[in-house]
């Protein structure tokens, strides 16, 4: 039960004046994975049953360790902003939102930059 | 979290059946949710049996009629019975839609009538609309202006006038509104459609000069980029109108200004 009214209300804490750069940011992402992922794709079938070395030679090839590269930023980064959207969306009580937006950007900065390290291991390590 | 089931003083119980006169032939049921704030019961779904002989072509002719012959005490809005006033809005069949306008002869098997989903029921097939009605008041929906106008009016291009064709034919039913998922989930801070295609109306019209203050009070995560482009919303609209459309422009013009 509250007294405030519904203008007061619906106004509340104002305008955030911010939302258009993630809105951007998650097209802009998703348009740089529809051929990043068709690439990713077609090398991941054309790699099957292959052994780390020949895994390695195709790294090196011109491009490879580019484009995975590329591909691993955009689709973390892109996994982020999708579910931060469906946290918004679903999740209403402020602590268990909060805990979850951080958990969201923790986990998907760890696992990004785990690939990428691990991507610079097998193509340039011993 | 988001509520999935309804509480339980909300779960919709079978309610009493009215029947028609034996002379009827042409029988069409219509099943309505009735739901009475004086009786601490959960609300019903009553059965009317209409001689479709005796009742005019449209739902609200029905509703109308139920009303003066059968049970005086069903409860909705209605006015203008032509489409123009936006008061009978409710969820016929399915589907959001004004009562005046729907044929009931669209209508396969029975008829079920509910008032426009997920807002508080005030009564039978009234919905509690304040929060809508505050939202559009907090898009501040007239032209705002620094200069003074020249003469006795403030003119417009024949060009301009056509940009506002496709917003201001909206009747503020709020069909579009109570449709959307998303106001479902986070009505209190998403404007929802119709409040959206009412604020892009302003922001298309030449003679506004606010244009800026305007984006600057829709560029919120969920006031504005709550609209998941679920097209609900446009499907619904009894108007034929597009909110997806209006929503999509607002932000293309959000994006220009970045």
């Amino acid at each position: 039960m509250s007294l405030r009214s519904d203008l007061g209300r619906v106004r509340g804490l104002g305008s955030a004046n911010e939302g258009t750069a993630h809105w951007w940011a998650q097209r802009v992402t998703a348009i740089a994975l529809i051929p990043l992922s068709l690439w990713f794709i077609y090398s991941a079938v054309t790699l099957v049953g292959i052994d780390r070395a020949g895994f390695k030679i195709w790294l090196n090839a011109p491009g490879s360790v580019l484009l995975m590269t590329l591909f691993v930023i955009a689709i973390f980064y892109h996994m982020q902003l999708g579910l931060q959207v469906v946290i918004e969306d679903y999740v209403h009580n402020e602590r268990n939102k909060i805990v979850s937006m951080v958990l969201n950007k923790l986990v998907a900065v760890f696992f990004a930059v785990s690939s990428i390290i691990a991507l610079i291991k097998v193509a340039f390590g011993g | 979290m988001v509520e999935f089931n309804l509480p339980k003083n909300s779960r919709v119980i079978k309610g009493q059946t009215h029947t028609a006169p034996d002379s009827a032939k042409n029988i069409k049921k219509f099943k309505i949710y009735r739901y009475d704030p004086d009786q601490d019961k959960n609300p019903q779904l009553d059965t009317f049996e209409i001689d479709m002989d005796n009742c005019g072509p449209m739902v609200l002719d029905a509703l109308i009629k139920i009303k003066n012959e059968m049970d005086p005490t069903l409860t909705f809005r209605r006015s203008c019975r032509e489409g123009v006033c936006g008061s009978c809005a409710m969820n016929v069949d399915g589907t959001n839609t004004l009562a005046c306008t729907k044929d009931i002869a669209d209508i396969k098997g029975d008829a079920k009538i509910y008032p426009l989903p997920h807002l508080p029921v005030i009564k039978d097939l009234v919905p509690d609309l304040s929060t809508p009605y505050a939202q559009y008041t907090s898009i501040e929906p007239w032209v705002k202006t620094d200069t003074p106008a020249q003469g006795s009016e403030r003119l417009q291009t024949q060009e301009d006038r056509e940009k506002l064709d496709g917003l201001w034919e909206c009747v503020l039913c709020f069909c579009c509104q109570t449709s959307c998922p998303s106001y479902w989930w986070n009505g209190d801070r998403y404007l929802g459609p119709a409040i959206l295609l009412q604020a892009h109306r302003w922001i298309a019209d030449s003679r506004d000069e606010k244009t800026g203050d305007r984006l600057d009070n829709l560029e919120d995560s969920f006031r504005l980029y709550r609209c998941h482009k679920i097209l609900n919303c446009t499907n619904t609209c009894p108007k034929s109108l597009n909110p997806a459309k209006a929503i999509a422009e607002t932000k293309k013009l959000l994006v220009e200004r970045m």
